[in-house]
């Protein structure tokens, strides 16, 4: 509860930015509701006026109907002009919230990143934002109105006849009750529906994005029976839960033609018995009666719909306001480097329980290349994050030209590097936009030249619009090769003194690798460079090898020294060439 | 369309009854202005108080009786709707398990999986929707506009005036506004995206220091989705104003024609209250007509993108077994491709052409070349996952065409480019080749496979429960448990299509030669990029642009085929000064 009144007064807070607007809102949220009320009221004096044949009193009814004619008018003003500065309120807020989550996601760790499932902070950032708009839209327009509803209808029928007033109050609960009755029975119905919709979801995901495989196996037999299974179990609660939830209308249906016969009866009662009730108050009461209901069960359905979108709130805020990264260091700068890197007795693990780089410790001269090596799971990737500072040594220090990299901001130190990795990652923008990341004023010419070294000119000139291909729109088939061609553009592009190459032509086939793997020679002289691979081919020429296992750096030499020592580098570069 | 109504059989009695009912209860709707009338004209004006507790009565046992009819109603509904929706997804369901790969390629599978789910739940709730609803909304709105015309002719035009121009308004507004609403799915689209993107590059964007233009491109598409929201707000905002002004002023309207028609004595005040209480209804009605129109137009086209599924061919039935394999002669080369040509779609680029070649009981053939030259095509061939456009596939003297799919994969062992585990415990991960395996069978195959050893290692070994998309096992893991799934099949023929690509040279190494060791049992395939893992083949295919350009062992092609040295050499650059 205390964490609700916390998002509560969070969510206020964005509010706040448009008070003048919500307040707006409101003031005409109140004046329409009561209008609408007013107009029942003479409509029931028009109906007065004309009693029986000869003598209607037209000379009351005309100023009656004027009267209506402007009610009805600002009604529909003040009702327009609610419902947009809601849309409008919603909407900045939303925009807000959501800028600043993406901003929140560019300074978090990236142990959050790697460690919380893309789709479900993707969720946040999109579903859980936009279920929290639609409720705050609700919330603004018909909570307070249906309050104001409520309110002023009782105190307009007490104003006509307290006795009418009575049984309409008597009977309404009777069908709050009901609702709510049903709202539980069918909530936890829905959710269980959810559950077996979601494991259904989950189940067809998975088959179908391995269907192929299921063919090769012929599992296809099994694959029904599971999903039938599934099917079941969903039809099942479904039935249920749409049962339940389709109740509501009926029932209070009925309550409300109870009240209105109630009404029907005390009210012509009253009438005849002269209570001071006309006609025209007793048709007031009868519209009153129909419209009572409705704000009830418009509040009740309104408050399910804030709690939703208060819980989807907490999620986002949990991600706003995770711990960002450590504040930047601005002990010191630097720049034209010449490229010295050293670690000294760095330690480092993802997960604390389980130890992972141990004490690295080496140094490399400037313009050195640096290869390391090692199998599947031993900390090469680690030793990149660490380098980049993606995450922060447990332990020891890095230092690029004798500074500390943790004494620096960490976009000086980056500068430093060019970066081509495994994974290749191209965002669905221009090609152009694409290989200007690291350098957002980089000429046509330059790009064009960048492109042709690292061979992606040719097929980027054969896209359906060159460099202006909007990937993901225009074009939506590269191939992971090609991706990687882009991604050594970027660093081709930028020239940055210092290179990282982390399995960067893993996706290209060799022959195309053969002709890219001269021009990264060309880059790297002079640049101290960190190439990562499985080839040991591609590596051999380094100048210093790291040999990396299970988190230690076993051996280090060149290429030859390292076959002398008949260890284990011997035995990984051995097993390419033995005979089997 | 019309063959997805059949899924509707047996429900015929819901579907007639629901409706129905729905209607019976507007019907009885209807006479409660009538009743009320009747209060202030006979009841209220003669005084009479046992008339008017007996009408009131009937108000009451009017609304329960509707009651009755509607709970009824909306069961039938339900139940026919659901009933309905989980038989097309059964159907839908089975019927992609038929598809060939082609098929699977051209459905693409995010959109078969959003027809199964997001296409069927429309169904369902517009099936439901218009059983409820497509009788009883029109029926309380003409119905009304009908009993308007029974009490009073001249003041019933009133109604036939305002009746359509609600309906323009309504729809017209509703229309706009789905196609504004279009616009804001297509803007929270590309936010989506560019989260996604966000997140999947961050070590890209921070090692280019790439943040503060992220931040930036994306607060300006936020801020052009807030733009469009707003625009569509304002005029979605138009619809509870503009009705309520026609509503009421036609009542008002209503009202001074009925005073003059009351004081002219041709009706009563009872009377232009009905009217006036009719008036009424109609709004909410038609409200809730126009969101029904919605949900089945959006229904419709979710129905026929379901029955583009269903009414598909299956081109890869279930099961398939035209001609037992034993009846195969055993003296014929085991596999066997005649000038082979196979393409994608029609009209494109052959993928492969005229490729001819023949594999040995035993023999091991290595596939190599570029990226695109058509290796994997060529091995997806042999289980017949795609059937070629021209030439033979022989299997011991048999077109593959003559010998049913399911026989024919009972024989080959496919370990493909992606390693495909579902969720579920290794054992049954495995026993997908065989089910009747047993655990030192499939502790052969994984040690085979060279995965015995981080299978022991796990809690439960072959226990050991891979998650989802088995994101608790790395790249290198899985490829070598879809290996040992592959071998738990005994398969004559193994294909092993760049299935080594995640696991270190030391690894590959032997798992290379534990495959050699098991000779003749096994005619194995192995596609790759690396001449390494090729050069202890019996043949080896050179494929280019998808034609052999090489076919021969390692020794031979170094000596004949310029592409297999310029592969090699690339890969072992120091070899190519000794040649």
């Amino acid at each position: 509860m205390k964490g609700q009144k916390d998002t509560i007064k969070k969510v206020l807070h964005y509010i706040g930015k448009y008070k003048v607007a919500a307040v707006l809102s409101l003031l005409f949220s109140f004046l329409s509701a009561i209008l609408i009320l007013l107009l029942p009221v003479i409509f029931g004096e028009m109906i007065d006026c004309i009693v029986e044949p000869g003598k209607v009193d037209f000379t009351a009814l005309a100023p009656l109907m004027i009267q209506a004619v402007v009610i009805i008018l600002i009604t529909a003003v003040f009702q327009w002009l609610q419902y947009s500065i809601n849309n409008k309120i919603t909407a900045d807020i939303v925009r807000d919230i959501r800028t600043d989550a993406i901003r929140r996601i560019e300074i978090l760790p990236l142990s959050y990143l790697d460690n919380h499932p893309h789709g479900d902070l993707i969720s946040r950032v999109i579903a859980d934002t936009d279920t929290l708009s639609d409720g705050l839209l609700l919330g603004f327009s018909q909570l307070f109105s249906g309050i104001t509803t409520i309110v002023g209808t009782i105190l307009f029928m007490l104003s006509i006849d307290v006795r009418i007033t009575l049984v309409v109050v008597l009977v309404t609960p009777l069908s709050l009750f009901a609702a709510r009755f049903i709202a539980k029975r069918s909530y936890s119905m829905f959710r269980k529906q959810a559950q077996a919709k979601g494991r259904q979801t989950a189940y067809i995901n998975e088959r179908l994005s391995s269907q192929k495989t299921i063919k090769a196996f012929s599992q296809e037999e099994t694959s029904i029976q599971g999903f039938d299974e599934r099917n079941k179990t969903l039809a099942a609660y479904s039935l249920k839960a749409t049962f339940y939830s389709s109740l509501t209308n009926p029932v209070t249906r009925f309550v409300n033609s109870v009240v209105y016969a109630g009404v029907a009866l005390v009210g012509a009662l009253v009438v005849i018995g002269s209570g001071g009730l006309t006609v025209g108050g007793f048709t007031c009461f009868l519209s009153y009666a129909t419209q009572y209901t409705k704000p009830f069960n418009d509040i009740s359905s309104v408050v399910t719909e804030l709690q939703n979108a208060l819980a989807c709130a907490q999620r986002i805020f949990e991600l706003i306001e995770q711990t960002p990264q450590s504040e930047d260091k601005t002990k010191a700068a630097l720049s034209d480097i010449r490229g010295d890197v050293e670690f000294r007795h760095v330690c480092f693990s993802y997960d604390k329980k389980k130890p992972l780089l141990q004490n690295i410790d080496f140094s490399v001269k400037a313009g050195q290349r640096v290869a390391i090596v090692g199998p599947t799971g031993c900390g090469k990737t680690t030793l990149i994050n660490l380098l980049m500072r993606f995450y922060d040594a447990d332990s020891g220090d890095i230092l690029i030209d004798g500074v500390s990299i943790y004494d620096i901001p960490r976009k000086n130190l980056r500068e430093q590097f060019g970066m081509v990795l495994q994974d290749t990652w191209v965002k669905n923008a221009s090609i152009r936009e694409n290989i200007v990341m690291g350098k957002p004023d980089a000429t046509d010419e330059q790009i064009k030249t960048a492109a042709k070294v690292s061979g992606a000119h040719s097929f980027i000139k054969r896209l359906p619009k060159g460099y202006d291909t909007v990937l993901g729109t225009d074009f939506d088939g590269l191939s992971e090769g090609q991706k990687q061609l882009l991604c050594i553009t970027r660093v081709m592009l930028c020239l940055p003194p210092m290179l990282i190459l982390d399995e960067a032509t893993s996706s290209i086939d060799t022959r195309t690798e053969l002709l890219i793997t001269e021009d990264f020679s060309k880059l790297m002289k002079g640049r101290t460079s960190f190439i990562v691979a499985h080839r040991l081919s591609t590596i051999r020429e380094a100048d210093l090898i790291l040999v990396m296992k299970d988190g230690n750096i076993i051996e280090t030499g060149t290429h030859h020294s390292l076959l002398a020592q008949n260890g284990f580098y011997k035995e990984l570069y051995e097993s390419q060439f033995k005979k089997s | 369309m019309k063959k997805l109504f059949s899924y509707m059989k047996g429900y015929r009695m819901e579907c007639v009854l629901a409706p129905l009912f729905k209607l019976i209860e507007a019907l009885l709707e209807l006479f409660v202005p009538i009743l009320v009338a009747n209060i202030i004209d006979f009841g209220i004006d003669a005084g009479d108080k046992g008339y008017i507790i007996r009408y009131s009565l009937y108000i009451a046992a009017l609304g329960l009786l509707g009651l009755l009819f509607s709970v009824t109603a909306q069961y039938f509904s339900a139940k026919a709707a659901i009933g309905f929706a989980s038989r097309l997804r059964l159907a839908a369901f089975s019927r992609i398990q038929g598809f060939s790969y082609s098929q699977i390629d051209s459905f693409g599978i995010p959109s078969m999986i959003t027809r199964l789910t997001g296409d069927i739940d429309r169904v369902q709730s517009g099936v439901n929707m218009t059983l409820r609803l497509f009788l009883r909304s029109p029926f309380v709105v003409f119905g009304s506009v009908v009993a308007a015309f029974f009490i009073d002719t001249k003041s019933a035009l009133i109604f036939t005036g305002t009746v359509p121009l609600l309906s323009v308004i309504v729809f017209g507004i509703m229309i706009a506004g789905i196609k504004l609403f279009k616009k804001v799915q297509a803007k929270l689209d590309s936010i989506t995206k560019a989260t996604g993107d966000n997140l999947r590059g961050v070590r890209v964007i921070r090692a280019f220091r790439g943040e503060d233009k992220e931040v930036e491109a994306f607060s300006a598409t936020a801020a052009a989705l807030a733009k469009i929201q707003k625009f569509t707000g304002k005029i979605t905002s138009l619809l509870t104003p503009s009705t309520y002004i026609i509503i009421n002023f036609a009542t008002i309207l209503l009202i001074y024609v009925g005073a003059l028609k009351v004081n002219g004595g041709e009706l009563s005040q009872g009377e232009v209250v009905a009217l006036y209480n009719y008036m009424a209804k109609i709004l909410v009605e038609l409200i809730k007509l126009a969101d029904l129109i919605i949900t089945m137009t959006k229904a419709a086209a979710s129905a026929s993108r379901t029955a583009e599924l269903i009414n598909a061919d299956t081109d890869d039935p279930i099961g398939e077994t035209e001609m037992p394999l034993s009846e195969i002669s055993d003296t014929a080369p085991l596999l066997q491709f005649r000038d082979v040509t196979f393409t994608y779609h029609d009209g494109a680029e052959p993928a492969l052409s005229h490729i001819s070649f023949t594999a040995k009981k035993g023999s091991r053939i290595g596939i190599i070349g570029g990226t695109g030259s058509g290796k994997t095509t060529l091995v997806n061939l042999i289980p017949r996952f795609y059937e070629t456009n021209s030439g033979d596939i022989l299997y011991r003297g048999v077109p593959l065409s003559k010998i049913g799919k399911g026989a024919l994969r009972k024989k080959i062992g496919m370990v493909p480019q992606k390693s495909v585990l579902l969720g579920g415990s290794i054992r049954e991960n495995l026993r997908w080749g065989n089910p009747e395996a047993t655990d030192e069978e499939l502790t052969e195959a994984l040690q085979k496979a060279q995965a015995l050893d981080f299978v022991m290692q796990k809690d439960g070994g072959l226990s050991y429960m891979i998650s989802e998309n088995a994101g608790n096992l790395s790249g290198g893991q899985k490829q070598r448990l879809a290996i040992a799934r592959a071998l738990v099949k005994k398969p004559e023929i193994l294909i092993l299509d760049d299935s080594s690509s995640a696991l270190d040279y030391a690894t590959d190494f032997r798992l290379r030669q534990a495959l050699s060791e098991m000779g003749s049992e096994l005619c194995t395939f192995i596609v790759s990029q690396r001449t390494v893992s090729v050069k202890d083949c019996d043949t080896i295919l050179v494929l280019d642009d998808g034609e052999i350009v090489g076919q021969g062992t390692h020794d031979e092609l170094m000596q004949s085929c310029e592409i297999y040295r310029e592969i090699h050499y690339s890969q072992f650059p120091d070899e190519e000064g000794k040649a």
